[in-house]
């Protein structure tokens, strides 16, 4: 699938609030799951995820694996400026992703 | 004479009918959500089977195969022309002279018209296609074609539909026809109209076809599953989206 | 309670089995889950010796859910999100899942609000908590409890 799904308002009021979706497939494997045979599923999931908007970082998250398959992260952050917001998910066997979005401000 | 046949036809499948689900009562898994899941499967920005629509946004430009072609070099722009197509398969095929489901006509297309492979059941290209073409069938009734060459295997998915199957002896009309509503384990009984899919079930924490939730009730009554893209299964497909007629398309759905 | 935990692990076995044998499938098997103990110790490690008190943070969380896969979790904390006063961090946690901590979101005056949310797994009716920290060191919490309907059919072997 798709490795993410953003939303962030294209354009927003400077000191304006807005709501930030993030939405990225991995499979988040708990470590916790066998196979029928009784074989143990090794743990594969995302463990940190971060946000920078124009290279600062505004907000982060480290995820555990009770977080469910293709992690979703709602946050909000104020408008500051022009510029861009830039995406980064790390996790278990090397996984990193790195998505941005442009924003206008006024 | 085959006029006669397709009457006849008729005629005792709507003698049948009189088990079927009144069209005011139907109803589709969506109303038995809850708040939130409902809230998820309408948000197209939480919605996690958009992940698959937005994979099957990239691969229609793709081009495949030897023939170096991709889907929109034929079919131009999804919105338009797939338009109303996933509302009305499983199709009759020509070729083949039988319905076919959409993934058997995507297939089709990749290996006819591509020259390429043949996508596997569940790959997740095939599912991410499937999603982005049901996706532009959103708010549009279920509307099947059922004419004399369709009426036969109108007739084998019903045929399946009310067998009794499996260790547990069950029909899918029995739940889904006569104790819809109903509780079992904890859960309540849909009436199991395939309005949404392909679908993110979170029980597979995955999107998944028609047919895998199919193989995963047929295993669930302890019935040997039909293998996927099996004529009995595309039967049943076509059967179940008859008895949805008229119901709206809400692909890609979330489901439990 | 415990009863009928073990019940559902028999049959979901019972089912793995009985769909065939041999089939490299997935089944739960669900290993022992934390405790309320345990979550209570996780959440020592994170407010250490400072104490704990309930109010300020909010969990929205349904009260039933069908499925435990992906439980919508929504977390807001009272707070005016300004230099000198705001939310540092948002943990989570919960007393019966396999192991207790399920997030922690890092915030800041730049959040404007202190609201976050996610989809969380959860393996059995229980209790959810969230602890927030705030920007002076206090710690303040709120405890959800959530009804968790298992799906009827196994799905094992297909």
């Amino acid at each position: 699938m798709a490795s993410a799904l953003i939303n962030v308002p294209a354009r927003a009021k400077r000191g304006e609030i807005i709501e930030v979706k993030t939405l990225i497939s991995h499979v988040m494997e708990t470590g916790f799951r066998h196979t029928q045979l009784g074989a143990a599923i090794p743990r594969n999931i995302i463990r940190r995820f971060v946000c920078t908007y124009n290279g600062t970082e505004i907000f982060s998250a480290d995820l555990y694996p009770a977080i469910s398959a293709n992690p979703f992260i709602v946050f909000s952050t104020v408008a500051t400026e022009s510029g861009t917001l830039s995406f980064q998910w790390t996790g278990d066997n090397g996984f990193s992703v790195t998505e941005s979005a442009k924003i206008t401000v006024e | 004479m085959r006029r006669f046949w397709a009457l006849l036809g008729l005629l005792v499948m709507a003698a049948s009918a009189a088990a079927e689900i009144p069209s005011s009562e139907r109803r589709s898994g969506y109303d038995l959500m809850g708040r939130e899941l409902r809230a998820m499967q309408d948000d197209d920005t939480a919605n996690p089977g958009m992940l698959w629509v937005l994979e099957g946004a990239t691969l229609w430009k793709r081009a495949a195969g030897a023939a170096g072609r991709a889907c929109v070099d034929c079919h131009g722009e999804a919105s338009t022309s797939m338009k109303g197509v996933a509302a009305h398969y499983p199709a009759f095929d020509a070729g083949k002279q039988r319905p076919v489901n959409l993934e058997q006509r995507i297939n089709a297309c990749r290996v006819e018209r591509q020259q390429a492979p043949p996508l596997a059941y569940e790959s997740r290209e095939l599912l991410a296609l499937s999603a982005y073409v049901a996706r532009q069938s959103r708010g549009l009734p279920i509307a099947v074609t059922i004419d004399d060459r369709m009426q036969p295997f109108l007739e084998a998915g019903r045929v399946v539909y009310e067998r009794r199957q499996g260790q547990l002896n069950l029909a899918c009309s029995q739940c889904h026809d006569a104790n819809w509503g109903r509780q079992l384990a904890g859960n309540v009984v849909p009436q199991g109209h395939p309005t949404g899919y392909p679908l993110y079930r979170l029980e597979w924490q995955s999107l998944g076809s028609l047919q895998r939730r199919l193989r995963g009730c047929l295993v669930g009554i302890r019935a040997e599953p039909y293998e996927y893209g099996a004529p009995e299964l595309v039967d049943l497909e076509l059967y179940l989206m008859w008895r949805a007629r008229g119901m709206t398309m809400d692909a890609p759905a979330v489901r439990p | 309670m415990e009863r009928s935990a073990s019940r559902r692990e028999f049959l979901k076995i019972a089912g793995g089995v009985a769909a065939g044998i041999g089939l490299s499938a997935v089944v739960t098997v669900r290993p022992a889950s934390a405790t309320p103990a345990e979550m209570q110790e996780a959440i020592r490690k994170v407010v250490g010796s400072a104490r704990v008190t309930p109010g300020k943070v909010k969990i929205d969380l349904p009260p039933l859910i069908e499925n435990g896969n992906a439980v919508p979790l929504t977390v807001r904390v009272d707070s005016p999100m300004t230099e000198t006063d705001h939310v540092r961090a948002v943990h989570v946690f919960t007393e019966k899942n396999p192991q207790p901590y399920v997030i922690t979101f890092h915030l800041g005056p730049r959040a404007g609000r202190a609201q976050v949310a996610t989809r969380m797994r959860l393996a059995d009716s229980q209790n959810v908590v969230a602890i927030c920290e705030l920007s002076d060191g206090s710690f303040w919490s709120d405890n959800a409890s959530i009804v968790v309907t298992l799906a009827a059919c196994l799905e094992d072997g297909i």
